[in-house]
């Protein structure tokens, strides 16, 4: 997904020569090496200074410039999110906040660098755009949308390699979520990575002539309220699964919304308050029940809920 | 030495007179404000606003005026009376300060008021925003500057000083600072709470031409401004003001306690007889 973003960046880049990138040290690791190599000059390295990367960003957007500020998520909105929240969002300043490393599949690197909680930290905040793409294809095709967005957006993004499960035909818009597969006894609402989780969990289910709809939400705020809503029509139980805390995240977007317009049973699949540990992302998608199975269960148990199982 | 003459420096002294009486019976109707920074700021300001700024009040968008942020929001009084002597508001929209429905935030909103650059008020912000404003001017070639005032208590919050370091590698020779080096914070002085020592060291050391002067001097004021103005310093500038907080006001000047402090009537009464007297016999 790294790859998408950079090939993104670049191509946004050609497109728009007022593109800045600020980097806090972390050039290669998030892929900005390429851009940096076409345009050195539209490329800002100030050092290990996550606070000064979102206010500097701030200042140069005021003066026109269509400004990306790039780190990994757990540091940028986790330690500087008080100075995006003032000088980007109060300020309405239209930066690009870049959190690679985004979720539990960031390894074996440990808990201190595995953002769980950064939905929630940007979902909170007036004026921000939430987008969280779920491959590769989709990552460079939500790093050009957001480039010709003039407003405040963050952008998360995993570490780890996941399998493509778009196409290069595939709609993307800002704002809209994608109905992946259709379904009438369940829906399952996915984001990143996640969403490949829930296309297995839905094969799976076929063989157990459940037929679950699978919606791709890869952008968390501003919410996609028609396709939840329809979904939560057609199917009346929704789980929803995303690799980030259940408290704040995705699940907790979709039950606001829902809880108010159109209740229906919710099983949310997700980091269940706690901090990861090292390890390979399998090994912790395993131990911190973001697996197929772990869908599965969800959806017996919320069809339950429903009364339809 | 300057080219101001003994009449203009007069003239600016009024100004920034009838700004101190201003920010007194701002906070006074507001009932609640920060009057110590706001009134050792004044002259500063009005220098600033009268002398040095490039700026258009009637068009404050212009894109190429200089910009002036202010990072330690909690002065705002100070920029207000100084925007509204300059012509951005009427000066009678000075007793809305801090009031439902006011453009006169608590804290500078952007958007809210016209000359206002940034929201500021979380303190150690305004540096960084101003170093990217720098860092575009200087890159695209432009003649504006940006301004940068901050408070000493500034220099505590880690920000700032990635925002000193980010100055000097980008040589933001467009970029002058000033520092209200007024020894008071919220808690006591800045050198009991957490002593900064000399901030002319530790800006030189980290590539900034300093200078230091007395924040009440007219001919002090603009003669560092016009210093610093000048692009042949190869990069930032800090202009470190020594400055009596509550400057004006004898029973305000020196008490940290002022930093944030309501107003009362007799107290309001007796400031403002004291300016008034301060620029009949001044
Ligand atoms: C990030 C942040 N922390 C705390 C505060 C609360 N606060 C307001 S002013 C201030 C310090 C005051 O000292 P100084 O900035 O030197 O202002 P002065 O009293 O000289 O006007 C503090 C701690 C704040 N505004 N921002
Ligand atoms: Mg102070």
């Amino acid at each position: 997904m790294r790859d998408g973003f950079a090939e993104g960046l670049v191509q946004a880049g050609e497109e728009d020569e007022n593109l800045i990138v600020v980097c806090a040290d972390l050039v290669k690791s998030i892929k900005i090496d390429k851009f940096a190599e076409i345009f050195p000059d539209r490329v800002i390295d100030l050092g290990v200074a996550e606070q000064n990367l979102v206010t500097v960003s701030s200042g140069i957007a005021s003066c026109g410039k269509n400004v990306f500020a790039a780190s990994y998520a757990i540091f940028s909105p986790g330690r500087n999110w008080e100075q995006i929240r003032t000088t980007i969002c109060i300020n309405n300043q239209p930066v690009k906040i870049v959190g690679s490393h985004a979720g539990i599949t960031t390894g074996p690197d440990g808990a201190t660098h595995q953002a769980l909680e950064d939905i929630a930290l940007m979902r909170v905040l007036p004026n921000m755009i939430v987008l969280s793409p779920c491959d590769y294809l989709e990552t460079k095709k939500a790093t050009i949308a957001m480039a010709k967005l003039n407003k405040p957006c963050y952008i998360r993004f995993p570490r780890s390699e996941v399998p493509i499960i778009t196409t290069l035909d595939s709609p993307f818009e800002i704002g809209k979520a994608q109905v992946l597969k259709e379904g009438n006894d369940v829906s399952i609402i996915a984001t990143g990575e996640m969403v490949h989780f829930a296309q297995l969990a839905a094969s799976e289910l076929e063989t157990s002539n459940i037929s679950a709809r699978v919606i791709n939400v890869s952008t968390i705020k501003p919410l996609d309220t028609k396709v939840i809503q329809q979904a939560a029509e057609d199917t009346g139980a929704i789980v929803t699964v995303e690799d980030h805390q259940i408290v704040g995240g995705l699940g907790s977007a979709i039950a606001e919304y829902l809880s108010e317009n159109f209740p229906v049973p919710i099983k949310m699949v997700g980091i269940k308050d706690k901090f990861g540990e090292s390890g390979a992302p399998e090994e912790l998608m395993q131990k911190y029940g973001l697996t197929k199975e772990e869908i599965i269960k969800a959806v017996t148990t919320v069809l339950r809920m429903s009364a339809k199982g | 030495m300057t080219n101001f003459s003994a009449q203009r420096i007069f003239e600016l002294k009024k100004i920034a007179n009838k700004i101190r009486q201003n920010i007194i019976s701002m906070i006074f109707e507001a009932g609640s404000g920060h009057p110590a920074g706001s009134l050792g700021m004044a002259d500063i300001f009005t220098a600033l606003y009268f002398e040095i700024l490039k700026h258009d009040p009637k068009n404050p968008d212009d894109p190429d005026r200089d910009r002036l942020i202010l990072s330690n929001g909690h002065i705002c009084p100070v920029q207000y009376a100084s925007l509204a002597h300059a012509g951005y508001f009427p000066v009678e929209d000075l007793q809305t300060l801090r009031k439902f429905g006011s453009g006169l935030q608590g804290h500078p909103h952007r958007g809210f008021l016209p000359g206002i650059e940034t929201t500021s008020g979380p303190l150690g912000c305004g540096l960084s925003e101003a170093c990217g404003m720098a860092w575009v001017g200087k890159n695209d070639n432009k003649d504006w500057k940006v301004y940068c005032l901050m408070s000493d208590a500034e220099g505590q919050e880690g920000n700032t000083w990635e925002a000193v370091m980010f100055a000097n590698k980008y040589k933001l020779n467009n970029l002058i600072a000033v520092i209200d080096r007024n020894n008071i914070q919220t808690d006591g002085t800045v050198e009991d709470v957490m002593p900064l020592n000399s901030l002319k060291k530790k800006y030189q050391a980290f590539g900034w031409a300093v200078a230091e002067i007395d924040g009440h001097n007219f001919e002090e004021i603009l003669g560092a401004f016009e210093e610093a103005k000048d692009l042949a310093v190869a990069g930032p500038s800090l202009i470190i003001a020594n400055t009596i907080p509550g400057k004006g006001v004898s029973f305000m000047e020196n008490k940290f306690e002022w930093h944030s402090h309501k107003i009362s009537k007799e107290e309001m009464e007796k400031a403002l007889t004291e300016l008034r007297e301060e620029i009949l016999h001044g």
